[in-house]
């Protein structure tokens, strides 16, 4: 066990580009899911189909083949991203398409009444989708982004393939340098679990402050042990 | 104030307005009756451009409210149409209130959003209302937290709180407990006697319509088979179809 407490500062290092790929990458994700989402629900036909066809291609293309095309294929086409950027932008490309689902669905799925009620009341379509539907679509859209944020940083573990120093490229790292072959796994199992548990508890109490009837408490962490990996995160 | 002038509506097969002439002058509280699926709230929703008609024309306030293009009939949304158009409100069956809002933030919202006002005149409007409709204790409370007969006065508050000059009732009460109808008429009631809005109400309360109405327009078929003034509709109907269906719904 000395060897890897010796080896606690590198595994850190990569905790934090982790952490880092988490937070960054989930930010983007969210700002990707609202634009591809709302996107996608406009009226207009033509306006729809880039916002379908992005959310289609990266839900049903590999992860780990996106980051290599991002990684090895792009610089050919002119474009190269240093490997953190890249993991950063794939990682959020890619949940982003998921979550965006969950951004469409969840506004759509909105009674018709609400949109007539704001025809009614003279609130146009900009401030009908920023003012009453986003708002009130926030509580049902919180679980599956929770699914998402959790898959995200699963995911983050995959960009050590293309050269980003995180905690996992930092354990096989330690692994080679020391031999502990299950201490080391063990310890990175234990690592990702506990950020895992912190994300749930984080979107426990999300869901708990945006709830429209906030006197229903909430099973969320019932429901994460009953969860599928990216069970119903689609619409 | 409202004129249909040979107004075509059908849903495939279902020729659901023929050639409705219909109209409605300033002030006058109108109550629509007739059998299920005759085209009541069709005839709502066309006023409040949730629907287009297939032919005719429809005016509110002397302006049509759709414009032909292409041989359709598509929602104006230029700015003289919103002007228009903010001369209508109306207040749906199932409320339709915004259930992330407090019952204020409700009424609030349009006046704010729309007519541009400032939060504390949105604000002092919005409590008056909801003072006269009997809410003034529950102000900030959220739809989820308000009976039903609550929530309709909120709607009611609300499509108020634009000061149309039409207002709609579709079946106001049809989705409330029995003991909680009353409260929801009275307000109506007070609107009906105290301003001079024109009203225009689609009901199954009889008794209602025939004491608040000026007139009383029965429909079947996708036409107004007969109308007048509720004491002429009621007691002593013309119309067979009307007396049948005065039968059945007071039998009730
Ligand atoms: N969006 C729609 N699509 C297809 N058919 C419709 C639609 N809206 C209404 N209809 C049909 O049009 C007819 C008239 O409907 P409408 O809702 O106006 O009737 P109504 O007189 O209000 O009836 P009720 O008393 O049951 O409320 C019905 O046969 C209904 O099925
Ligand atoms: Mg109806």
């Amino acid at each position: 066990m000395s060897t890897i407490i010796d080896y606690a500062p590198r595994l850190w290092e990569g905790l934090v580009v982790t952490l880092q790929l988490l937070v960054l990458g989930s930010l983007l994700a969210l700002v990707i899911a609202f634009a591809a989402g709302l996107t996608r629900l406009s009226r207009h036909r033509l306006v729809r189909l880039p916002a379908a066809i992005f959310i289609e291609v990266f839900r049903g293309t590999s992860m780990i083949v996106q980051l290599f095309w991002f990684f090895y294929a792009l610089p050919f086409l002119g474009i190269e991203l240093p490997p953190f950027e890249t993991g950063v932008v794939v990682l959020a490309l890619n949940e982003g398409a998921y979550a965006a689902e969950i951004v469409r669905g969840a506004i759509k799925s909105r009674p018709a009444g609400q949109t007539e009620a704001c025809i009614a009341l003279g609130i146009g379509p900009a401030k009908r989708m920023r003012r009453i539907l986003i708002p009130q679509s926030i509580p049902a859209m919180l679980p599956p982004f929770g699914n998402v944020l959790v898959d995200l940083f699963k995911n983050t573990s995959l960009v050590a393939t293309i050269t980003v120093l995180d905690l996992t490229y930092m354990g096989l790292e330690v692994r080679t340098n020391t031999g502990e072959t299950t201490a080391i796994f063990a310890t990175l199992l234990v690592i990702y679990f506990v950020v895992s548990l912190l994300l749930w508890v984080l979107m426990n109490g999300l869901e708990r402050r945006f709830a429209i009837d906030r006197t229903k408490k909430s099973t969320r962490i019932k429901s994460w042990i009953l969860s599928q990996p990216r069970g119903g995160a689609g619409a | 104030m409202i004129s249909f002038d040979d107004v075509d509506k059908s849903w495939g097969p279902n020729h659901v307005l023929k050639k409705l002439n219909f109209h409605v002058k300033p002030a006058e509280k109108v109550s629509i009756i007739g059998p299920s699926g005759s085209g009541k709230t069709t005839i709502l929703r066309i006023l409040m451009t949730l629907e287009n008609p297939d032919e005719g024309i429809v005016t509110v306030d002397g302006d049509e409210l759709w414009n032909v293009e292409r041989g359709r009939r598509i929602r104006r949304e230029t700015t003289q149409m919103k002007l228009t158009r903010r001369k209508i409100g109306m207040v749906f069956q199932q409320f339709n209130l915004f259930p992330h809002l407090s019952a204020i933030q409700n009424v609030m919202e349009a006046p704010i959003q729309v007519l541009g006002m400032s939060k504390n005149e949105a604000h002092e409007r919005a409590k008056g209302l909801l003072d006269t409709v009997g809410l003034g204790e529950h102000l900030d409370h959220k739809p989820p937290k308000l009976s039903g007969g609550q929530q309709q006065r909120v709607a009611i508050a609300r499509a108020m709180a634009m000061r149309p000059k039409v207002m709609l009732f579709d079946e106001v009460t049809s989705a409330l407990d029995p003991e909680l109808v009353g409260d929801v008429l009275d307000v109506i009631r007070d609107l009906a006697t105290s301003t001079d809005m024109t009203m225009l109400l689609v009901t199954h309360e009889m008794r209602f319509a025939e004491e608040i109405s000026d007139r009383v327009v029965m429909f079947d078929g996708g036409v107004a088979v007969e109308q007048g003034p509720p004491q002429k509709i009621f007691q002593d109907p013309d119309n067979e179809r009307t007396r049948r269906f005065l039968k059945a719904v007071l039998e009730h």
